[in-house]
């Protein structure tokens, strides 16, 4: 028996095969079904109230922000020491629960009113919810930095299943020690935000506000494409590699995206329609506009870390291979820690903008979204910084879409489907490069 | 010749005493309900974690996804029992005629794609989801009205003590065997990924199993499982011989399994898998049956601890004590089926009974900070885990003697083995 089900071609009489595309069309032929199904769901939703299903996009996109921040320290703690981290998931929860202490018994979010009393209100929430979100970095970061310092380094050349187990240790370590009660208390703690919350609809956005932000916009799009352009003409041209090198910049892909995603999202709430009786009126607080707005201030600024500087290149070499690098004067476990300090920091600043948005910490709140984002991080391709962000992206539609449309207990079951859908579909995931394999 | 049965006899021997000596121990009312639930517990935990060894240890593919398999095995026994309790045979039926029916027609299947070449993934999976379908849709439709009445009939006209007992070991083999299929639809497409991959999924399956639980009495059509408030009035029919005997039936299979070519060729992916393939191994298909057979183990533990417990709740399928039995896998030592089953016991015992009777009690918080740091200075102190590779004389391998010239080959020392006479060391026990 063992023999048949080891070796079914040795059963003495070879087979006749036939090919299999049939089965594989029909197999296919049912998902594209179900898929349809599923946008046809969506799509109902749409027509029969547009306004709520626009709203909940927006939802989703507030939530891929904020898994991008935490799905960019997996891919890349992942790529250079090709370690699922699981405790990333909680230096969030540490980060988020800093920013609680900073603000609700420090008031630290009101420390340039305290020293300058004359500051405008705006101002004064400005820079202290940069002081709060800065400070959550600073601790999640050196969090993060310890952790890999005491409980990885030392397996560094053991089997990678030892650091994984550890890495399972150090996450319900961070999550039980927190829930000590002179610690965090394993209790749900109401957040106070560092700033006040408003909320925009059609009236109050100035149509001046709107047209500013088109003409920026527009003239940074404009920018783009002259660039590329320029660079599209080769040698043709005098400018070819300036135009390729500025094309690159990290502030015009901060514009990009910063000005895209704000003007689309301040244009859909500042237009008030009414049609049939559907009325398609948006809110968006501000609370979405400085989720989204950190979010693409530290992409942009990981994603010029990693690009332009000496720290950035050191850390693409280790990952493409750590003995080389290390023959090439680099200092691995340098970087190694930098990676970890950099990604901690990212997952801080997420706890908080997360803590901002659902206004609740909880020393076990990290796991859930940690997983999630890692998630996140394989469906775009993990070891990729644009594929963090796109996977995340993702994750937020289909979560936030679910929880929407279809059913709102199985959120969480059909982001974790999602994951071996698209690993089936490309097993690299979406922006992955394959494996250099060896034999 | 008996120097052969050596091993066995001891171990068989040894087995009896402590059944016999617990059975007397709970007979003559010396241990009380809380220790005789301690050991239960015991015995259940370690059949998961030596499902996960399987898995895990000889197979290398990284799961966290036993407590659900734990879960469907737990519930769907449980449910069996519940509704036979209260004159209903219908779940007795679905899941007996169902998973039978859905085990012919996966014959039926894979004798069908055999005919193919170049069939995807995607399309083995679907075609295994619509036999599953069939199945269990042929059993619920004409199978319960066909043998509801019958089995009703035959098991009603037995004394009820032998009744109850037959129904006790219809559930377990039930929620084992749904525990089995689900893990076989679910491998199908996620083994295919990488090993990390793989751990994710089956941690997404463990919460998606979670979800299900809690929205039993909603999204599912089961009423009687009450959803996130809990399963109540499951009879509690588990007892010692029956613990006893699930755990033995566990050990004793693992171990033949293992000690077979089949078990050979699963420990050969761990291994290295493309050189398995190379030597000409199915290991898409040794995969699967280790992953099946480790979930089957986890459903007939689910299905001895919904019995003693006779309370379900989906709070304790929660994927944060998935990493439970990984803990003690790796404590116990990876691919090692004795330091499985000591850590197994001496962790329920130690942690839900010795710890909880003799420390004050502002212990319990302390304890999930204690285990991990106890696994930290594991990993870093002896990752190979407190037992090794070690294993009891009957669980470890024996080998037919090597051939002659083999031997001779190594004994004879070349110049360059001479050079370095330590490395020349040929032992007959392979390791596992």
């Amino acid at each position: 028996m063992a023999q048949t089900f080891l070796r079914p071609a040795q059963n003495g009489v070879m087979l006749k095969r036939r090919n299999g595309m049939p089965l594989n069309r029909f197999s296919q032929g049912l998902f594209v079904l179900l898929g349809l199904l599923v946008v046809y769901v969506l799509g109902r939703a749409f027509w029969q109230n547009p306004g709520v299903f626009v709203q909940q996009v927006l939802n989703g996109l507030q939530l891929g922000f904020i898994y991008a921040l935490i799905a960019l320290g997996y891919t890349m703690i992942y790529g250079i020491v090709k370690l699922i981290n699981f405790a990333h998931g909680d230096v969030f929860m540490v980060g988020a629960f800093t920013s609680f202490y900073a603000v609700a018994t420090l008031n630290l979010h009101r420390w340039p009113a305290a020293l300058f009393p004359g500051i405008p209100e705006g101002l004064m929430m400005l820079v202290g919810t940069v002081t709060v979100v800065l400070l959550s970095m600073a601790i999640s970061g050196t969090l993060a930095v310890v952790m890999e310092r005491f409980a990885y380094r030392p397996l560094r050349n053991k089997p990678r299943i030892a650091a994984l187990i550890t890495a399972i240790g150090v996450s319900f370590f961070v999550e039980y020690f927190g829930a000590l009660p002179f610690v965090f208390t394993n209790n749900y703690i109401t957040y106070p935000r560092p700033f006040a919350v408003q909320v925009y609809s059609a009236g109050m956005i100035a149509p001046w506000v709107l047209v500013v932000l088109w003409v920026i916009f527009l003239l940074i799009v404009a920018t783009f494409g002259w660039l590329t352009a320029l660079a599209r003409q080769g040698s043709r041209s005098r400018y070819h590699v300036q135009a390729q090198t500025w094309k690159r910049h990290p502030l015009l892909q901060f514009g990009l995206l910063f000005f895209g995603f704000i003007t689309v999202v301040v244009t859909l709430t500042g237009v008030r329609i009414e049609t049939g009786g559907k009325v398609w009126d948006l809110t968006a607080s501000n609370v979405t506009l400085v989720v989204m707005g950190g979010s693409i201030v530290l992409q942009v600024l990981l994603s010029y870390v990693v690009s332009r500087t000496r720290l950035g290149k050191a850390m693409r070499a280790a990952a493409y291979d750590k003995a080389v690098a290390r023959l090439m004067g680099i200092n691995v476990d340098g970087v190694i820690t930098a990676t970890f300090a950099l990604g901690g920091g990212l997952a801080g600043a997420a706890g908080v903008l997360y803590a901002t948005v659902f206004p609740q910490v909880h020393h076990l709140m990290g796991i859930i979204p940690g997983l999630k984002a890692f998630v996140a991080a394989v469906i775009g391709g993990i070891g990729s910084i644009p594929g963090a962000f796109v996977g995340s992206l993702i994750m937020g539609q289909t979560e936030m879409l679910t929880a929407g449309f279809i059913s709102t207990p199985m959120r969480d079951a059909v982001a974790f489907s999602l994951l071996i859908v698209v690993l089936l579909v490309w097993p690299q995931g979406i922006f992955g490069e394959p494996p250099a394999e060896k034999v | 010749m008996f120097k052969r049965m050596k091993p066995s006899v001891t171990f068989f021997g040894v087995g009896l005493l402590i059944f016999v000596v617990i059975q007397a121990l709970l007979s003559l009312g010396l241990l009380n309900n809380y220790w005789r639930g301690i050991i239960f517990w015991g015995a259940a935990i370690t059949m998961v974690s030596l499902g996960l060894n399987l898995i895990y240890g000889f197979n290398g593919q990284f799961s966290l996804g036993q407590y659900g398999f734990y879960a469907i095995g737990a519930y769907a026994s449980a449910d069996v029992t519940y509704r036979w309790v209260r004159g209903d045979p219908s779940a007795l039926v679905v899941v007996l005629t169902g998973a039978l029916l859905a085990l012919g027609f996966y014959i039926l299947v894979s004798a069908f794609l055999r005919r193919f070449y170049g069939v995807t993934v995607m399309a083995r999976f679907t075609f295994y989801v619509l036999a599953t379908i069939l199945a269990f849709a042929i059993a619920v439709i004409a199978f319960v009205p066909l043998f509801g009445p019958l089995f009703s009939a035959v098991l009603g006209a037995l004394p009820t003590a032998v009744s109850q007992q037959i129904v006790f070991l219809l559930a377990l083999l039930g929620g084992a065997a749904l525990a089995g299929i689900a893990s076989f639809l679910f491998g199908i497409p996620v083994l295919e990924l990488g090993s990390d991959y793989f751990g994710i999924a089956t941690l997404g399956f463990t919460i998606i199993i979670k979800v299900l639980l809690d929205n039993t009495d909603t999204i599912l059509p089961f009423p009687e499982m009450k959803g996130a408030r809990g399963m109540i009035g499951i009879p509690q029919w588990t007892t010692w011989p029956w613990v006893f005997a699930s755990l033995l039936l566990v050990i004793v299979v693992m171990r033949n399994v293992l000690h077979s070519s089949v078990g050979r060729a699963i420990v050969s992916v761990r291994e290295d898998e493309r050189a398995a393939e190379l030597v000409g191994i199915d290991v898409t298909n040794a995969k699967i049956l280790a992953f099946v057979l480790g979930s089957i183990f986890a459903g007939l533990a689910g299905g001895i601890r919904a019995h003693d417990l006779a309370f379900l709740h989906p709070q304790s399928f929660n994927f944060i004590q998935s990493f439970n039995p990984l803990i003690i896998v790796v404590f116990g030592g990876l691919a090692s089926m004795t330091g499985t089953i000591v850590t197994g016991f001496f962790w329920i015992f130690l942690l839900e009974g010795i710890l909880r009777l003799f420390l004050p009690t502002g212990f319990e918080t302390w304890r999930l900070v204690v285990y991990p740091l106890i696994l930290l200075l594991m990993m870093l102190l002896r990752p190979e885990g407190v037992f090794g590779r070690y294993e009891l004389p009957f669980l470890r391998r024996r080998m037919p003697p090597l051939p002659a010239e083999a031997l001779a080959v190594v004994a004879e020392p070349t110049p360059l083995r001479a050079q370095t006479p330590a490395v020349v060391e040929v032992t007959r026990e392979e390791v596992v």
